[in-house]
């Protein structure tokens, strides 16, 4: 039951994510080309998301517990700090590039396109790099500024 | 690659992604953050959290399919740069999220929707990134 519900909720993510244009290169990065071939199609589908999540997390969070699960497991820090802030700096030269963030490949993974298949290995490859690299910062002392 | 603007589809899709999202919320208590569930899966504390990420996955990867279903065909993925863009895009992407501890579906949408000053700084700095990264490549490089 619980894996059923998961994977339902994971197929609603990724229809939303289909016919929304997420899943299109060409559209994404067309929103960003305001100088050029400018599609403002996305602003619709983050707009449309972020209203839906805010409204409905009010009611969600209120309750003592998921459903599902014993506890809520949020990001509990509201510190801004370097990797926060230069990461999703390069998050967004990356997406820049490629027309391809991550919620928008997973899915897209699902038409079988060669195109999505590579991209994904290589943002499996720069995930796995970038753990490497912060388990290695994190055996270091911690930098004084 | 000129794309048609579709106002009504993309609010229809957005509106299914936060329904995702509350329902998650809802049922695992979790945050529908495309990079967390993706990085969780490389490095899972245990088998129930592991099952949770690939479940999640396996229905995410679904939806094309089933919108295959219903019209007929696959939603477009036009892909306007080279291969080589692409997993070099690919590769800082994943370096960029994983310092950053989220996208556009993470930041952008569940810790915006929470008011997470992280998230909100976060979601700027990528959107602007995005734009100049954009705009270099297409106005300046010529790509």
């Amino acid at each position: 039951m619980r894996l059923i519900s998961l994977y339902l909720i994971g197929l609603v993510f990724g229809v939303g994510i289909s016919i929304s244009g997420m899943a299109n290169p060409a559209k994404l990065l067309n929103f960003f080309d305001i100088a050029g071939t400018w599609d403002p199609s996305l602003a619709f589908v983050m707009g449309g998301a972020l209203i839906v999540t805010f409204i409905g997390y009010r009611f969600v969070l209120k309750r003592p517990a998921p459903m599902m699960s014993e506890s809520f497991q949020l990001p509990t820090r509201r510190d801004l700090d370097l990797p926060l802030i230069a990461g999703s700096a390069v998050f967004g030269i990356g997406w820049g590039i490629s027309g391809f963030c991550p919620g928008g490949a997973l899915p897209a993974l699902g038409t079988g396109r060669i195109e999505v298949v590579t991209f994904v290995i290589a943002l499996l490859a720069g995930i796995f790099v970038a753990k490497v690299l912060q388990s290695m910062l994190a055996k270091r002392a911690p930098v004084q500024i | 690659m000129e794309t048609v603007f579709t106002p009504f589809l993309s609010l229809g899709g957005g509106v299914l992604i936060g329904l995702s999202a509350i329902l998650l919320m809802a049922t695992a208590g979790r945050i529908m953050g495309a990079t967390g569930i993706l990085a969780g899966l490389l490095q899972p504390s245990n088998f129930s959290d592991w099952s949770w990420r690939a479940t999640v996955l396996a229905g995410m990867v679904t939806g094309p399919v089933v919108v295959m279903f219903f019209t007929g065909e696959f939603p477009a993925v036009q892909v306007p740069i080279s291969t080589t863009m692409l997993i070099t895009g690919g590769f800082i992407v994943g370096l960029g999220v994983t310092f950053g501890a989220g996208c556009t579906s993470g930041h952008g949408v569940c810790g915006m929707a929470r008011l997470s000053p992280r998230s909100i700084a976060a979601t700027f700095t990528f959107m602007i990134t995005t734009g100049i990264t954009v705009y270099v490549v297409r106005h300046m490089l010529g790509a």
